[in-house]
């Protein structure tokens, strides 16, 4: 167990404010549930996502730099935690850069100067995923112990997508053995929701692309690759694709819909994230952990199982 | 002998033949598929270092060739003339009327960072990928991509805000690039959405399209970054020969 993640800063970002609300909901109580306190990172910007670096990359530095200075220098935190993967993913890719890049550096320190705020400097404070945040606090021993309502017979497949893991050297605390998040497996999730109960099929696309980064400007490459994961997560027998981002998520469901009504292609594995399984686990109710907000409907699912 | 990567050959280039005899010998069957050579003058020597001056582009120099980052990219399982290894290669030789034959496809890498992961010598194709596909928009090769057109969207957004609103980025998108809003998927989306939806929420949705989340105090943020674009765009312009003056954004 790690107190140092009992009470975190929480870097929600631009997606989990809007489509991706549930995942921010969910997020939320659970936490609640679990008695670990977040506390929004005040005044926070965009980290620039997947699209500022194709402006130029130190840009999406600065972004995030500003948004890691807040968390360490004005609300003196250790750790910022951001369920979302781009945001967890850009404030990674900055405390890297930061560390290694003197030209990043100069221009996070000139732009920080310029407007008006303290230059973040590596080393400041720890950036954390959802998933880092539950499993080094409660652990699996830990939800164990709390699980209310077991997601026994529940088929899950764990879907972590491209920018958890990628690229490797932005992570160096993963592939360290032990406890450690493996990047070219991914097991939190699967050690998470294995805790509360759920049957864990293999799932050889586990950090497959989505195409998230063109589900609007290239919607047929995106709808391809979707297609893909949601029929081995099929093939896998599968009832649910569990998510950890909203990215991911929202790809998901966007291109199910779309896959149907362009390539006539008929999937029906629901999307759910993973802190909503977790929380409905934790006895919390399906409208708790925002189950309505989601566009693919699984509430029927759930009721089948006795789990709402 | 089958040709490796035979779709990288120009058509007109390859010679086969059904039944083939040479010097009395019969090669017909895997032998009867000849590869015309040619002559290449047209090298832009400049491209290696054009490409490595454009954000991404700087560590082209170290490939190797060994093809990892095609192998691993998932939209060359799509489209097998999506072709990293490839296009390095063009590159790094200057030939640029090779390259411009996929100018209109490098742009859809959907930036997976798969071949980052994969590439045994830290060339980040992915950085390649972008840098090559902003070199022929800036070169006039090629209309901007719908691509680089959302991604301007988003960061014009976040630049004057600090913070995106995802339904004004794709009203302001689909606008950009001429495209209905009413796609027949979006539509259905929408409908599955709202029918989960209480009405409060739906207040609350609506609200945050009327009234811009933004950052307090972004002002000098804004004006800083406002800046330094110019001057990347200028410091762009003039690694690439063109007139030097800054482009915008916009
Ligand atoms: S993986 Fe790296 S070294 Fe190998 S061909 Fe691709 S860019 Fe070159
Ligand atoms: S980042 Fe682009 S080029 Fe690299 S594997 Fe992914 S889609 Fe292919």
């Amino acid at each position: 167990m790690n107190g140092k993640y009992k009470k975190v800063a929480y870097y929600p970002g631009c997606a989990l404010e809007g489509s991706a609300h549930a995942y921010s909901r969910s997020t939320k109580a659970v936490g609640r549930k679990l008695g670990l306190d977040l506390v929004e990172v005040e005044n926070w910007n965009c980290c620039g996502a997947m699209e500022v670096k194709n402006i130029d990359p130190k840009l999406q530095t600065y972004l995030s730099s500003r948004v890691m200075s807040i968390a360490a220098n004005e609300m003196k935190f250790d750790v910022v935690m951001a369920p979302c993967n781009g945001c967890y993913h850009n404030l990674k890719k900055a405390e890297y850069d930061l560390a290694n890049d003197p030209d990043s550096v100069a221009v996070v320190e000139r732009l920080s100067t310029k407007a008006g705020h303290e230059t973040y400097q590596a080393g400041d404070i720890e950036t954390i995923h959802a998933l880092d945040w539950i499993k080094h606090s409660i652990g699996e021993a830990g939800l164990r112990e709390r699980v209310k309502n077991s997601l026994a017979g529940l088929k899950v497949a764990n879907y972590y997508g491209c920018m958890y893991t990628r690229p490797r050297h932005i992570f160096p605390e993963k592939d360290q053995g032990g406890d450690s998040e493996s990047t070219l497996e991914p097991h939190y999730m699967d050690d998470l929701l294995a805790a509360a109960g759920a049957e864990i099929v293999a799932f050889p696309l586990k950090t497959a692309c989505c195409g998230g980064a063109h589900t609007l400007s290239d919607s047929d490459t995106s709808t391809k690759l979707v297609i893909n994961i949601l029929r081995a997560a099929e093939l896998n027998g599968a009832e649910v694709i569990a998510t950890e981002c909203p990215t991911c998520h929202s790809g998901l469901e966007m291109h199910q819909i779309r896959a149907e009504k362009r390539f006539d292609i008929k999937t029906s594995v629901k999307i759910v994230y993973f802190t909503q399984l977790l929380g409905l686990a934790l006895g919390l109710s399906p409208r708790k952990v925002g189950l309505h907000e989601n566009v693919s409907d699984s509430l029927p699912l759930f009721k089948e199982k006795g789990l709402a | 002998m089958p040709i490796h990567e035979k779709s990288l050959i120009r058509p007109e280039n390859l010679h086969s033949q059904e039944n083939l005899t040479i010097d009395g010998v019969d090669v017909s069957g895997h032998w009867s598929t000849f590869i015309e050579p040619r002559v290449v003058t047209d090298y832009n020597e400049n491209l290696e270092d054009e490409i490595a001056a454009l954000p991404g582009g700087e560590y082209i120099h170290r490939c190797w060739q060994c093809g990892s980052c095609t192998n691993a990219c998932p939209v060359n399982a799509i489209n097998p003339d999506f072709n990293p290894r490839f296009w390095i290669y063009l590159v790094r030789l200057g030939m640029e009327d090779e390259l411009l034959r996929d100018k209109d496809i490098i742009w859809q890498c959907v930036s997976c960072n798969k071949c980052t992961y994969v590439c045994p010598r830290d060339v980040a194709p992915e950085g390649v990928m972008k840098a090559t596909a902003h070199w022929l928009e800036l070169k006039g090769h090629r209309p901007k991509s719908p691509s680089i057109l959302f991604d301007e969207v988003f960061s014009e957004q976040v630049f004057a805000t600090g913070k995106i609103e995802e339904g004004r980025i794709i009203r302001d998108f689909f606008k950009r690039t001429g495209q209905p809003l009413m796609q027949d998927w979006l539509v259905e989306m929408v409908k599955r959405l709202l029918s989960g939806l209480p009405l409060k929420l739906m207040m609350t949705m609506g609200l945050a399209t009327l009234f811009r989340p933004r950052t307090r105090g972004w002002g000098p943020a804004r004006a800083a970054i406002e800046e330094y674009v110019h001057e990347k765009e200028a410091e762009q312009r003039r690694a690439l020969g063109l007139d030097g003056s800054a482009g915008d954004i916009e």
